[in-house]
């Protein structure tokens, strides 16, 4: 069971654990994202910089445990430099991992497929999930917004 | 003193392994294992008596009927209390406590009364006076916590004022462990014409508690925590409010006589009993009872505070671990609830049930108290009357094997 252990909290998982990268907020950012899992407190909110359709930068604060931190320093750092429609791509490849899917060939998912040993664990699949469930509704409505007269 | 290993044998599920290792089971707070004995006399029921209850003039009729009316009296033994009229059988705690809410708090409250609780209370002794206080106009107040998990009695004293309609109070917290004494904050607030409801969820599986010496006038508690099944929930009521109180729930089984535009109510305590209840899960009740009653509460509570004490020792031993509750034994029952430092709850519950050990690790349903300690969830270790200072020793090999899992130094990794 150790083994599997070690597949869920990989080593790239641990090290963004307890080094997370992009940690922060941006003042007066373009699009603001935040929420929660109501059901273990995790906590997660980024700001993001868009340069026309691309992120610019993009920081994360948050609360809760290894696998929702993780996930979300990844992201970060996956994110960055990306048009709005890969990191859309990105979103869906992701939360098709994490429904058990074959990852996407087509889309390069990086250190984030090593979040995939997740699926073993179904209680914790909510805390890879909510970084990505959190910046998809921020960019929704980001996007809902500019096209608001 | 109870024999926790000869005990075991009586459990089933206590021979199961979890991830190749024995079961390590300390989750009695959320709910506790079932003896051979329940488990037959729920087989028992449905292949032998099984009918609807209180109608039908047939063999098994009477039988269901009879079986479950003799819990009713075993329950009514069990707390002490002076009537089997005085206990509703329900779903659970939950339910119990909406039942006063809504069946007392809805007759009784108007603009202005005040419900006191404690910022100890579980969210079921919480949501449900939020709820009756929208429909009424009355205000809560709550009694707040000591840094070691108390409860301050002199915030008790300053808000238990004429106003105070209803103080609502847990027996033993769910996330501390601590045992409140009742008997005194009973007593005050009956002086101040206030009645009390008492959440014995937690403390009626775990230690003696007789409504009478308390004289409390609601006590709620659930059959699945103390050995028995789901689904069955008990409401002690003090007769004179439960007769003069509306009914919860309408429908067969609580009435007199129905006609189509009004109808009488039935005798206590099926006024409060609407449609067929859990008629198998009660009578297997019994079982659990009779199976407590043969070890004697005191026995009960003895064991677990033995347990709790070896563990608050092997626990405070371990660096980085924090725990929660009050420092003196005799102020709390078998939950040890605690933390490690740098860690999230869910991380440390998932690798010590890689070792075979189950805890809680979350917020326990009491997310004020998780606020008043500052943290987002605990890790709880929660004790019955089968578990041994081996299973506390492995609960501690746990931690240890938690802390080092995650003080690995991760190589390094491409950034």
């Amino acid at each position: 069971m150790m083994e599997q252990m070690d597949a869920l909290y990989r080593e790239v998982i641990l090290d963004h654990f307890k080094d997370p990268r992009n940690v922060g907020e941006l003042p007066n950012p373009t699009v603001r994202a935040e929420g929660t899992n109501p059901l273990c407190g995790d906590e997660i909110a980024f700001s993001l910089y868009l340069d026309g359709d691309r992120v610019r930068d993009i920081r994360f604060q948050g609360k809760g445990c290894a696998i929702s931190q993780a996930t979300a320093s990844m992201l970060t750092e996956e994110i960055k430099g990306k048009s709005l429609a890969e990191v859309r791509q990105l979103i869906q490849a992701m939360k098709g991992l994490m429904q058990g899917q074959e990852p996407d060939p087509s889309v390069d998912l990086g250190n984030l497929e090593t979040l995939a040993g997740v699926r073993k664990f179904p209680v914790r699949i909510k805390c890879a999930a909510l970084s990505w469930n959190v910046l998809e509704q921020g960019l929704q409505r980001h996007h809902e917004e500019g096209r608001a007269p | 003193m109870l024999d926790a290993t000869r005990l075991r044998a009586d459990f089933p599920i206590l021979g199961r392994t979890v991830h190749d290792k024995p079961l390590v089971y300390l989750d009695n707070a959320a709910t506790t294992q079932k003896p051979a004995a329940v488990i037959e006399a729920l087989t028992r029921f449905y292949s032998h008596s099984n009918a609807n209850i209180h109608r039908g003039i047939h063999q098994l009729a009477e039988e269901s009927t009879l079986a479950y009316e003799r819990v009713r009296v075993q329950i009514a033994e069990f707390i002490h209390s002076p009537s089997s009229r005085s206990i509703i059988f329900t779903r659970n705690t939950t339910e119990s406590i909406n039942l006063v809410a809504q069946a007392w708090g809805r007759a009784n409250l108007k603009p202005g009364d005040e419900i006191l609780l404690t910022e100890m209370e579980h969210h079921s002794n919480l949501v449900p006076w939020q709820l009756v206080a929208q429909a009424t106009g009355a205000v809560l107040s709550f009694v707040g916590l000591t840094d070691d998990g108390r409860l301050r009695m002199e915030e008790y004293d300053r808000k238990l004022t004429s106003k105070t309609k209803l103080v609502g109070v847990t027996h033993m917290s769910n996330a501390l462990g601590t045992i409140n004494a009742l008997e005194g904050l009973i007593r005050q607030a009956h002086q101040r014409g206030a009645v009390v409801l008492v959440d014995g969820a937690q403390s009626v599986p775990h230690l003696p508690v007789n409504v009478e010496q308390l004289d409390c006038d609601f006590l709620a508690f659930s059959a699945h925590k103390m050995l028995g099944p789901t689904g069955v929930g008990v409401l002690y009521g003090r007769e004179s409010l439960l007769e003069a109180m509306p009914p919860f729930l309408g429908g067969g089984e609580m009435i007199a006589d129905v006609k189509l535009t009004g109808s009488t109510w039935n005798e206590l305590p099926w006024k409060f009993e609407a449609g067929t209840p859990n008629i198998a899960d009660v009578v297997a009740f019994g079982a659990a009872l009779d199976y407590l009653q043969g070890l004697g509460m005191p026995a009960v509570q003895a064991h677990e505070r033995e347990l709790a004490g070896y563990a608050l020792e092997r626990l405070r031993a371990i660096d980085g671990v924090t725990l929660y509750g009050p420092s003196r034994l005799e102020e709390r029952g078998g939950i040890v609830s605690m933390n490690l430092d740098g860690l999230h709850p869910h991380d440390v519950g998932t690798i010590l049930d890689a070792e075979g050990i189950a805890v809680r690790a979350g917020h326990h349903c009491a997310k004020p108290v998780m606020r008043r300690l500052g943290v987002a969830a605990t890790i709880r270790a929660s004790f019955y009357i089968y578990n041994t200072p081996d299973e506390v020793d492995r609960l501690a090999d746990g931690l240890l094997t938690v802390k080092k899992f995650f003080s690995r130094s991760p190589k390094a990794v491409s950034r």
